[in-house]
């Protein structure tokens, strides 16, 4: 029984793959999209944000890596501070299985 | 209401900015628990919530890398992270990532990105799904077995054994991954991570979803091991794709931010719960939301065939993504609360004696 239910499984995969498989190999060349900010409806610290993007997309790349990260720490380190304050030990797992 | 609405500078487009924190909130819960970013539940949630689909897997990404961060830091306090095995794959990730980022943008090109990526998602989770559900079976079996034995079986023993045949292939250099518990060739964990990271590329993805259980069943990591070290790659991978993405001008960072407002408390739930359930507990739990990213995934196949059913099956697709990420986020919560209590009831009863 177990066997029959493998090869249904394997086979109904398969029969669903293939078509869009062979979907997926048409289709012809199309220009790359250029995607730019509308910065007319934006005042201060967003349509500086925005010109940036228009401007330089590595100065844009550049800032997004830095900003993620830090702000990832930031909330974290506050998160340590109110699970420790709650008194949840955050050094220690005992649960040791598989 | 126009103050619950933020314009977003680069997408042009208003957005519920609640939202974005609730949704933030759900999947760093999630993330933090399973060792995964949770792009299936942020990207559909993101075109809800009104995202242009371009935009949507750029976002995602960013916020992810930030999430992701957090939730390490925590699994490192915890000892989850193996930071060699982590390296080794850093490699084989951030390489595998950028040809599938490439592959992505040249199915872009053709118009075909999105049959190939739900196509290849699908076939992925029906595998993912199939080895869970089998490993759990098994280890059931054994359990039994070793009952009738009148024996009581190895914590560390698991259903699925692909990893032992693995270990088996002693090409050079031989790693001894101490945390992990793990020797084996080098070339395993690096082979490991160049095809999760090129299938992460692809999808869009910072390949959770598929390199947790790769960890497990053909490196061999221990689950609490897995999720963490899992979360470091997607860390690294999620920084290296908004990288990417940001400069393929792909990404809206307001929306980031304003997620990873919510993503900071999930995570902290989602990781803190680890230390509450059983290894086995992670993988059924973990089972059952890779069920529900296949029928997600699979409704919105449909209209490709059918299109009469366009509306139905995005509705449908979305009722499941959210139902799924509701209760799981419930489950997983109730179980960190409800640990948690546990843990700081014996904390003080520990302490009264000395204060009597």
């Amino acid at each position: 029984m177990g066997k029959f239910f493998k090869r249904l499984y394997f086979s109904s995969l398969i029969s669903l793959l293939l078509p869009g498989l062979a979907f997926a190999a048409g289709g012809g060349a199309v220009a790359p999209m250029v995607l730019v900010a509308d910065t007319r409806k934006l005042d201060g610290i967003m349509a500086w944000w925005a010109g940036m993007y228009n401007e330089s997309h590595v100065q844009f790349t550049v800032l997004t890596v830095v900003i993620i990260p830090l702000v990832g720490v930031i909330f974290g380190l506050i998160a340590d501070v109110v699970m420790t304050w709650i008194g949840i030990d955050l050094k220690h797992r005992d649960l040791a299985e598989h | 209401m126009d103050w619950l609405y933020i314009l977003m500078p680069i997408a042009g487009v208003k957005i519920f900015w609640p939202g974005l924190i609730i949704l933030g909130v759900g999947v760093g819960v999630i993330g933090g628990f399973f060792g995964m970013g949770g792009a299936w539940m942020v990207t559909p949630g993101l075109n809800i919530l009104g995202f242009p689909m371009a935009f949507a897997i750029g976002t995602d990404i960013a916020h992810m890398a930030g999430k992701s961060l957090i939730s390490t830091m925590r699994h490192g306090k915890f000892g989850n992270v193996d930071y060699k095995l982590g390296f080794i794959m850093l490699f084989g990730t951030v390489v595998g990532f950028e040809v599938g980022a490439q592959m992505i943008m040249w199915l872009e090109r053709i118009g075909r990105v999105e049959l190939v990526v739900r196509w290849l998602y699908i076939l992925l989770l029906m595998f993912i799904t199939y080895m869970v559900f089998s490993d759990v079976t098994k280890r059931k079996k054994k359990e039994r077995e070793a009952l009738m034995a009148g024996k009581e079986l190895d914590k560390l023993a698991t259903g699925l054994e692909w990893h032992k045949t693995f270990h088996k292939i002693k090409i050079p250099p031989m790693v001894h991954l101490k945390t992990a518990g793990i020797y084996c060739s080098a070339w395993l964990p690096i082979m490991v991570s160049l095809v999760t990271g090129w299938l992460a590329g692809i999808l869009g993805i910072g390949g959770g979803l598929i390199r947790m259980p790769s960890l497990i069943y053909i490196v061999g990591c221990p689950t609490h091991i897995a999720v963490g070290t899992d979360l470091f790659e997607v860390m690294m991978s999620g920084l290296y794709g908004a990288a990417t993405y940001t400069f393929k001008g792909r990404t809206e960072l307001v929306a980031a931010l304003i997620m990873l407002v919510g993503a900071a408390i999930g995570a902290q739930v989602g990781t803190v719960a680890t230390k509450y359930i059983k290894g086995y507990g992670i993988r059924m739990a973990f089972g059952c939301a890779v069920i529900g990213c296949a029928i997600s995934v699979a409704l919105k196949l449909i209209p490709t065939y059918f299109p009469g059913l366009r509306d139905f099956t995005d509705f449908a697709a979305t009722v499941v993504v959210l139902t799924v990420v509701s209760a799981l986020s419930i489950y997983i919560t109730v179980r960190m609360v409800l640990g948690a209590k546990r843990e700081v009831a014996a904390k003080k009863a520990s302490l009264a004696p000395h204060a009597g």
